[in-house]
């Protein structure tokens, strides 16, 4: 156990050094899973409204097939995106393997049926006269599926908070597609793995403590702006 | 959601504009975890990435992984040390240009009780024999690493297939297995550099055989072809072999050690 209390004092150590490749690795994961996070809500925040107001065939298989997607491993994704951007791959020409915008890719895939799912249980748990309502005013379908997302937009932020915890803490994707490269694509979860297979443990934990850190900043920042 | 909205765009534009700004050529190098952990790169790369104005981003895996990575293309150049298997990725095309680089030897290591008696061994084939006798614990890499082919060329030689409870495949890291191999008293085959790195405060493991020129662990280095991948940065990688194979890299690796231990040796000053 004594590494762990030694991990604190380098923790405090590190941040306060403004050690280079620890902030390289802070910005690096930060800057992915943000855009990540942007990309999968772009995608999945309307994937879940609409799944949530239409009515269609097989909306409960869809339903289903997105609450198995939550389960999907992190080295699955990393597969097959590997497989889909290596050189070898459909999107080879990109050459876009071992760099941020391929762990981007991993990250959204990744994160866009979480946030689906947690929208859509929001959309479930609204009033469902809103959308009637909006209509008899004379609102468009597009307009009233905004004002719907507008009601319910502590659910929506709820479902962005946990897609962001998935992707910042997430090590399978960011080291297969990214490669954990020095300064470049080592992220804060990969730079730990990488720590902990050179034994230096109370590193690698001081590295997790700064990781926590960061995604409380985060998360107060989100909460903040959902006070408003 | 307006200063949600705001806030996000302001974030994403400044890590955009952090994660875009490299303007330098970038040299993809993909090589074994023993290169990266021991901390040689940190020394070898700079002055290169100095001269020619580039930066190499490492991808450090197994040499097995490694060679897969060089073969469909995905890197510039391949550092990695199984003979064998960097011959035929020469043979089947998908390199050009190898050269030696560096070496340094496999060692088995151990508890210091030695209960399996590997001291007493004269071949590495007899240690491991010994050690298949006694049941003792055997971590191995188990992931087609150059460590892990050596250790299967070792077996063979004892004409031994190590099967059962006391033969543990990690599918891990030479460190993760030093240290899963430290917590079980167990043995196992290490390169002397990352045991060399390890040894004191991270693993109470010895060093129970060594020595012997069949443990020899040659390091090379591969371009890959550009005639198979016309994408690769052929020209930069040459120039990345000319400079470890030519004085000044080799040099540094020489001169590299850690806790005063000479991690690496070169050829021609044995």
């Amino acid at each position: 156990m004594g590494f762990v209390r030694e991990s604190f004092g380098t923790a405090v150590g590190l941040i306060l050094s403004l050690d280079w490749e620890v902030f390289s690795a802070v910005r690096t994961s930060v800057g992915v899973a943000l855009w990540s996070i942007v990309y999968s809500s772009v995608l999945g925040i309307p994937a879940g409204v609409l799944i949530g107001i239409r009515e269609f065939p097989l909306k409960r298989t869809v339903i289903t097939l997105l609450n198995t997607l939550m389960a999907l491993p992190t080295v699955v994704v990393g597969l097959l995106v590997y497989g889909l951007i290596s050189r070898q791959g459909p999107l080879g020409a990109w050459g876009i393997l071992f760099t941020p915008k391929a762990i981007i890719i991993g990250q959204t895939v990744l994160a866009v049926p979480i946030i689906a799912n947690y929208t859509l249980s929001a959309v479930r748990g609204a009033d469902n006269r809103i959308i009637s309502t909006a209509l008899t005013l004379g609102a468009s379908r597009l307009q009233s599926a905004f004002q719907l997302t507008r009601e319910i937009r502590f659910g929506v932020m709820a479902a962005v908070i946990a897609g962001f915890g998935r992707v910042i803490s997430e090590v399978g994707v960011a080291m297969m597609l990214g490669g954990n490269i020095r300064g470049y694509t080592r992220t804060m979860t990969t730079a730990i793995a990488l720590e902990t297979s050179k034994g230096e443990f109370a590193f690698g934990l001081a590295l997790g403590i700064i990781l926590m850190i960061v995604a409380l900043i985060i998360n107060l920042l989100l909460n903040h702006l959902q006070q408003r | 959601m307006k200063h949600l909205r705001n806030l996000l765009l302001m974030l994403i534009l400044l890590f955009n504009l952090s994660l875009s700004a490299n303007a330098e050529e970038r040299l993809r190098m993909s090589t074994t975890t023993s290169t990266e952990n021991s901390g040689l790169l940190k020394v070898l790369l700079p002055p290169f990435e100095k001269k020619y104005n580039c930066i190499v981003d490492v991808i450090a895996v197994g040499t097995g992984k490694a060679l897969k990575i060089g073969e469909t293309g995905d890197v510039d150049l391949v550092f990695v040390h199984a003979r064998k298997l960097e011959d035929k990725f020469v043979a089947d095309g998908y390199g050009v240009n190898r050269r030696d680089v560096m070496y340094n030897d496999f060692v088995i290591i151990g508890p210091a009780d030695d209960p399996a008696a590997v001291k007493e061994a004269l071949t590495a084939a007899e240690a491991l024999k010994k050690i298949a006798i006694k049941q003792a614990i055997f971590v191995s890499r188990g992931d087609e690493s150059g460590t892990h082919q050596k250790e299967k060329e070792i077996w063979q030689a004892a004409g031994i297939r190590p099967e059962g409870k006391w033969y543990q495949s990690a599918g891990q890291g030479m460190g993760e297995v030093i240290i899963m191999a430290t917590e079980e008293r167990a043995y196992t085959l290490a390169d002397r550099g990352t045991f060399n790195a390890f040894k004191g405060s991270r693993t109470n493991l010895k060093i129970l055989f060594e020595g012997e020129k069949g443990l020899f662990n040659p390091y090379g280095v591969i371009a890959v072809n550009p005639k198979k991948y016309p994408h690769v940065k052929y020209d930069l990688a040459i120039k990345f072999i000319d400079f470890v194979t030519g004085p000044e890299g080799q040099g540094i690796i020489a001169g590299y050690n850690v806790n005063s231990d000479p991690i690496f040796f070169i050829y021609g000053k044995k």
